[in-house]
């Protein structure tokens, strides 16, 4: 195979990934992956189905934990501190690293229960003060208007693409540093899709966003780098624009000009 | 010669035999419901002339052979009672560690074999287990205490499994969903399951119930009475119940006549007790699962 | 910049103790099936210092209350429970397994949901209703056609565990038929096959385990059912000749018996012999279904 091609972000920091595996019982799905993910960045993790790119994003926040056979080699630094650590609280690390899934999943309570939910499991505050983070919340989620009339109503009447908001404003109300979209437009339609990829470009001055997608004009509209991989190999990391324009790898060409994937 | 597709003899034929084969089974079918129609009929017919504000307000009077089944009614309830608070919460408890818990495993196995296991045990050898366990050495006499607690572990297969179907038809979503927030297993399950799958259980463990307080084989020798012209004042003292009233009045009573129309009588009741749960667990579930598959 | 490390340990020990409870509700299961077992073959034992083993299992006297010469022989009880299941599986497996033959090869959606229910309801009777249909309904009819006395007889309760053992076999059967993956229909379809000698030819064969699972655990039913045969078989205690005679079960045995009988007696512990016995057989049947229906799982999927 051709030699990879990982380049170093310039910025700071904020997620270093250092030899990392990742096993689902004896298969390996994640072969030695190192790279460094900028703060305040977009990056997105891009390649054909099947590469492990969800399970890549799901090491993260560590729900790969769910899985009874999954095991993990190598180590994720965020901030400094390994998260693969004995010490770690895994509530503090879910806290700080927020995750938007694939199909929106708001719970079957109120837009207002939804976002304050985060916040009631975890130190109980004022009524004052939820209702102050639900709208902050909303508003950054870009959906505050159009459901404030609304807040005590059931979160499923919601149509697909304010479901999906909901659960981004659900995800930023625990006030995260580091938010993960897994493939979040893949159930949406494309101007809910629009709305989404608009937000998520705004996110990036305060968080740092880790976006996976299988769709690559979505990776190239919001992203600042892109990863890509292929059958659990990190094939090629760079800036998106150079990804795109001008990639270092056959592979990543062939697969970013859609002759396979 | 190019082969035909119109239909030929043999097609006929092998028509005919699918023609015949299905017709068997839906003359099977029809045969069951058929003789469920006619039980029901039979004891509805038999047994509504019985039942009248009376029979079931009052005590038996003149060695059962006139006044009501009113002991019976509230020795039932009273049982069911105790069943429903030993089985219910240990089965969902049971069932909380199955599907959030438990990871796959010999343990698990043996938990879930035992469980199916239990479910087949005859009710009489429950009679019997509470006999030794819960009359004689833990000397809660032959009380209704002692048989709802038999009825308990009885029914506690059946309300694991309900539970277990309740929790499963909450989507993993609203379990990822949560703890991508941050919230602990516990919260999670608390917070976001249980408040889901509740109904769910509830209804199952209703059909567990009325199913236990049907049961006789087990309340038997646990502390059911044959003859109480009174109603239980306390857990301890024993029971009329009308399952057991049924046996009575249909086998143990010299003057037939009299009894068998009483019995007819118990009998619907009792039956019109368990079919109500069941229609209602029934209707009710229906609703949840289309609620559920949104 | 907050830290993801943890702050102490009290929300772990927390979090270990609620499963800790979980966990144990999850192990009652195992416990009372083997304190089950524990027990009555505790309170089995004393039996066997009066009477021997032999005995007991192979002489068909059963007469505790004999003032001369107690016997405890379980032959007869035990041939009449088998020949009163046998009799009730003769009827309820070919009418069962029909059944759910219709509702998953030929009933539409709509009449499955009706009939579903049904069955659901026909299993909620409670035994002794049946037990008292037996006598009031099915006997009278069984002492007419055959010109006897009366009818609470061994057919009498072979038809009405029929009844009883129908709910499991329906269930299971339909269950095992319905596994039966698509891919076997839609070949044989293409084949040729019309529906019916699908379902003799593939369905069927390829659903076996575990329409004979559905046979031994209505067979446990059957055999651990008290109440029906109770009332409806006439308890006579002779060894069983026919299906026109009263018969007297295991479960009847100690449904009569133990009412009475003086506590630590041989009597006594003879009848939680018993209890053993029908524990045992159900436990091996059921076990047995279960390894079947596992295996036809795995190989299903």
């Amino acid at each position: 195979m051709e030699s990879s091609h990982i380049a170093i972000p310039e910025g700071k920091p904020k997620i270093q990934i250092e030899n990392l595996s990742l096993f689902y019982g004896p298969k390996l799905v994640l072969n030695n992956i190192s790279l460094v993910i900028p703060e305040n960045k977009v990056t997105a993790i891009i390649g054909p189905s099947g590469c492990g790119k969800s399970s890549f994003i799901r090491i993260l926040n560590r729900m790969n934990d769910l899985i009874p056979e999954a095991r993990v080699e190598g180590q994720v630094w965020i901030d400094g501190e390994n998260i693969y650590d004995k010490d770690v609280d895994l509530v503090a690390l879910r806290k700080k690293v927020g995750m938007v899934f694939q199909k929106p999943n708001p719970f079957p309570k109120s837009i207002f229960d939804n976002i304050a939910y985060g916040l009631k499991i975890g130190n109980h505050r004022g009524q004052a003060e939820l209702e102050q983070v639900v709208e902050r919340s909303l508003r950054q989620a870009a959906l505050w208007d159009e459901v404030k009339d609304r807040l005590h109503q059931n979160a499923l009447k919601l149509s697909g693409g304010q479901q999906q908001r909901l659960c981004i404003a659900r995800a930023l109300a625990v006030e995260p540093e580091i938010i993960l979209f897994d493939e979040p437009c893949s159930a949406i339609d494309p101007i809910a899709t629009a709305r989404v990829e608009e937000l998520i470009h705004q996110l990036k001055k305060d968080y740092t966003v880790v976006i996976v997608t299988h769709n690559m004009q979505q990776a190239a509209r919001v992203s600042d780098y892109t990863a890509f991989l292929w059958l659990g190999e990190l094939i090629e990391y760079d800036r998106t624009e150079k990804i795109f324009t001008n990639p270092a790898n056959k592979m990543t060409e062939d697969y970013i000009t859609g002759r396979f994937g | 010669m190019k082969s035909s597709v119109k239909k030929s003899r043999r097609h006929f034929r092998s028509q005919l035999t699918q023609f015949v084969g299905f017709l068997a089974l839906r003359i099977s079918v029809y045969s069951v419901l058929f003789m469920l129609l006619y039980f029901f009929y039979d004891l509805g017919s038999k047994g509504l002339g019985a039942i009248s504000w009376e029979f079931l307000s009052q005590v038996p009077r003149r060695g059962m052979t006139e006044g009501g089944i009113l002991p019976a009614i509230v020795g039932t309830f009273l049982v069911t009672l105790i069943t429903a608070l030993f089985a219910v919460p240990l089965g969902m408890a049971a069932a909380i560690y199955l599907n959030e818990y438990a990871r796959a495993g010999r343990l698990t196995r043996l938990i879930r074999l035992s469980i199916r296991n239990l479910a087949g045990v005859p009710s009489i050898v429950y009679g019997l287990f509470g006999v030794i366990l819960f009359v004689n050495i833990l000397k809660f006499g032959t009380s209704i205490l002692s048989a709802g607690l038999t009825l308990g572990l009885l029914t506690l297969p059946w309300t694991i499994t309900a539970s277990e179907e309740a929790l499963k038809s909450v989507p993993d979503s609203y379990r990822e969903g949560a703890l991508a927030l941050g919230a602990t297993k516990w919260q999670m399950i608390r917070t976001n399951v249980l408040p889901y799958s509740i109904p769910g259980m509830l209804t199952g463990a209703v059909l567990g119930l009325a199913r236990a307080a049907g049961e006789t084989a087990p309340i038997m020798f646990t502390g059911a009475a044959f003859y109480l012209p009174f109603l239980p004042r306390s857990f301890k003292d024993q029971f009329m119940a009308l399952p057991y009233h049924i046996y009575i009045m249909a086998t143990q009573h010299h003057a037939i006549d009299k009894a068998r129309f009483l019995a007819y009588g118990t009998a619907l009741v009792l039956v019109a007790f368990v079919v109500l749960f069941n229609l209602g667990a029934i209707l009710v579930r229906a609703r949840l699962r289309r609620k559920w598959r949104h | 910049m907050v830290s993801v490390k943890k702050k102490g340990v009290l929300g772990d020990v927390k979090e270990s103790l609620i499963k800790k409870v979980f966990q144990a509700s999850g192990l009652l299961a195992i416990i009372v099936l083997l304190g089950i077992f524990a027990l009555l073959l505790y309170t089995s034992i004393p039996a066997f210092r009066e009477v021997s083993l032999k005995e007991f299992l192979t002489s068909t006297g059963w007469d505790p209350t004999s003032p001369e010469k107690p016997e405890y022989g379980l032959l007869s009880m035990l041939a009449s429970t088998i020949m009163v299941t046998l009799g009730a599986l003769l009827i309820a497996f070919p009418v069962g397994l029909a059944v759910a033959a219709y509702l998953s090869d030929v009933a539409s959606p709509r009449a499955r949901e009706i009939i579903k229910p049904v069955v659901e309801l026909l299993a909620a009777i409670p035994s002794v209703v049946v037990g008292f249909i037996g006598i009031t309904l099915v006997g009278p009819l069984i002492a007419k056609t055959f010109k006897l006395s009366h009818g609470l007889t061994a057919l009498n309760g072979s038809l009405l565990l029929a009844v009883m053992a129908l709910p499991t076999i329906i269930s299971i059967s339909e269950d095992s038929l319905n596994a039966v993956p698509v891919s076997y229909v839609e070949a044989s379809l293409a084949l040729g096959a019309n529906r019916w000698q699908t379902l003799v030819r593939v369905k069927i064969p390829a659903a076996i385990s575990g329409i004979i699972a559905s046979f031994m655990l209505g067979m446990g039913r059957a055999i651990g059912e008290t109440m029906t045969v109770l009332m409806a078989t006439g308890n006579a205690r002779a060894f069983p000749h026919g299906f026109l005679q009263s018969v007297r079960t295991l479960t009847a045995t100690i449904a009569i018996e133990l009412g009475e009988v003086p506590y630590y007696t041989t009597h006594y512990y003879a009848l939680f012999a018993i209890g053993l016995v029908l524990f045992i057989m159900t436990f091996f049947l059921n076990l047995t279904a279960d390894i079947i229906l596992e295996k036809q799982k795995r190989k299903l999927q």
